[in-house]
């Protein structure tokens, strides 16, 4: 019984880390991304150069608008041409007939607003179109939202499950000491008295159980985060909260799940006793 | 100090074991419960520190009443009652020392009090060649003597004791009544339920003698009023 509580401590514990790594892991890309969320606004081919300044202008004028930057078809190509490396080749003889637009890049000063912000240019003149890579953020952020509602509801159902054990290993603790606790209670011991030794078994029992989460975060957070910046770069978003202080931060979270799981199982547990 | 206003105590089983009781006891007083067995001695005792608590009337305790005291200050009002219990309530596990001293610890004296007073109570009852062994070791005469080493060691304003001399041969028994008179000379109310005649008859106090749950007589310095 003590083993399959201490188990049942670890095994949520580690679930609870997992998730926890996973989900601040996903919030912080998914902000490193919309920090660099920029609104390409597409000019249209046919607009001259007074339409294309009176645009900027207007651009400027929208609230909560940072920076605007003009970049011509030429300079777009060339970024285009630089981004796919040798299979840009192919590209290059487009120079001389360049397909592309007249670009404006601009961003928000809040992320938040950049959606807001791409309509509004949307609805003025000479813009073909606005591209911009809130949807991907967005949802992001949505998938977010599920994992961490469907790990929540997993989650407590875990910690719950935990705590019932842990609670029961106690009660055979206390059934075995029942008349002792009555006798005590007899010569004047006070509630908090009699509790105290079942608080310490229960912290105890969360701290073992929450020894190998532990380990499991540090261990396996420094590896994935010294062995992920092979993908890191494939993926520049991809960016790990660094392992010291997060694995630490972590460890030490879990450690206090642990305890608070514990002593909420013996305080549950021994209150039914203390009425004498 | 102890009064009781009509109370009653029916057990959830239906028995009846005290009825309408009316009694004060002063500080200070030396009182005898006696009565047949069944008569509900122990059932008064036992309202007394709250181990029971009555079906109808009022008991008040140091100018308290019990029943409007919090829960979380019972304890507090159980370090004023020295119980010692019919059958002993000994922590099996622990040594007699233990036994004693747990009264003090629950009360948060400082260690080197506790074994100070201990050594002292344990010499008063004659157990302090026996202080390191656990009750199953010792003879019913002798755990009934660390219930009582227990019940006074913290020196409370009121000692309670329930046959204390039940399973005493007449020696031990005089040796119990002679703690019990000294603490009572030094200001402890005592109330000692008993079916000693011998002992009634002999060292003449208040006698309070209960019948079927009733009151039947309240006599100071009276007999025991019995045959054996
Ligand atoms: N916990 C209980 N539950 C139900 N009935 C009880 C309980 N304790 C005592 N009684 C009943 O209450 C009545 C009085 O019992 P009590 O123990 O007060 O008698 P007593 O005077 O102490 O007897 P004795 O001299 O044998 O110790 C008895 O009829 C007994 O059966
Ligand atoms: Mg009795």
């Amino acid at each position: 019984m003590t083993f399959a509580s201490i188990a049942a401590v670890t095994t949520t514990l580690i679930l609870v880390a997992v998730f926890l790594a996973l989900v601040l892991n996903l919030d912080q890309m998914a902000r490193n991304i919309e920090q660099d969320v920029q609104i390409s606004t597409l000019i249209e081919l046919t607009a001259d150069e007074d339409q294309i300044v009176e645009l900027g202008e207007e651009i400027e004028q929208i609230d909560g608008v940072a920076e605007v930057q003009f970049s011509s078809n030429d300079n777009e190509l060339k970024s285009l041409i630089d981004s796919m490396g040798d299979d840009g080749q192919a590209w290059v003889m487009l120079e001389q007939d360049n397909p592309l637009n007249h670009v404006y890049i601009v961003e928000a000063g809040i992320p938040e607003e950049t959606e807001a912000i791409a309509n509004q240019i949307s609805e003025l003149d000479s813009v073909e179109d606005v591209l911009y890579g809130q949807e991907v953020v967005d949802r992001l952020f949505q998938f977010n939202n599920y994992a961490r509602a469907i790990g929540m509801a997993l989650i407590i159902a875990l910690v719950f499950t935990a705590i019932f054990l842990i609670s029961n290993t106690i009660k055979i603790t206390i059934i075995a000491r029942s008349t002792e606790i009555g006798i005590q209670k007899l010569v004047g011991a006070t509630n908090s008295f009699i509790r105290w030794p079942f608080f310490v078994e229960g912290a105890l029992l969360g701290i073992l159980g929450s020894i190998t989460p532990m380990a499991v975060i540090v261990g396996g957070y420094y590896y994935i985060y010294h062995n992920l910046p092979g993908i890191t770069n494939t993926f520049r978003f991809i960016d790990l909260l660094p392992f010291n202080p997060f694995a630490w931060q972590l460890s030490g979270m879990v450690l206090l799940i642990g305890a608070v799981i514990g002593v909420w199982g013996s305080v549950m547990s021994v209150r039914k006793f203390l009425k004498v | 100090m102890i009064t009781m206003e009509n109370v009653s105590k029916t057990y959830s089983n239906g028995v009846t074991a005290l009825n309408d009781i009316n009694i004060h006891i002063d500080r200070g007083e030396f009182v005898y419960l006696v009565g047949p067995s069944g008569a509900g001695k122990s059932s008064f005792i036992r309202l007394i520190y709250r181990e029971a608590k009555p079906t109808k009337g009022k008991i008040i305790i140091n100018g308290r009443e019990l029943s409007k005291i919090k829960e979380r200050h019972i304890p507090y009002l159980r370090r004023d009652i020295g119980v010692v219990f019919q059958d002993f309530k000994l922590l099996q596990k622990l040594t007699v020392y233990e036994n004693v001293a747990f009264a003090l610890e629950v009360i948060e004296t400082s260690p080197k009090s506790i074994k100070r007073r201990v050594s002292e109570v344990l010499q008063l009852v004659g157990l302090e060649d026996k202080a390191k062994m656990i009750p199953s070791e010792l003879s019913g005469g002798e755990q009934q003597r660390v219930a009582i080493a227990r019940a006074i060691v913290n020196n409370p304003k009121v000692v309670i004791a329930d046959e204390p001399t039940g399973n005493l041969d007449p020696d031990t028994s005089w040796g119990i009544m002679e703690v019990l008179e000294d603490i009572n000379s030094k200001g402890t109310t005592i109330i000692m339920a008993t079916h000693s005649k011998h002992i009634v008859n002999t060292i003449k106090r208040r006698v309070i003698a209960i019948e079927d749950g009733n009151i039947v007589r309240d006599q100071q310095r009276g007999d025991y009023g019995y045959e054996v």
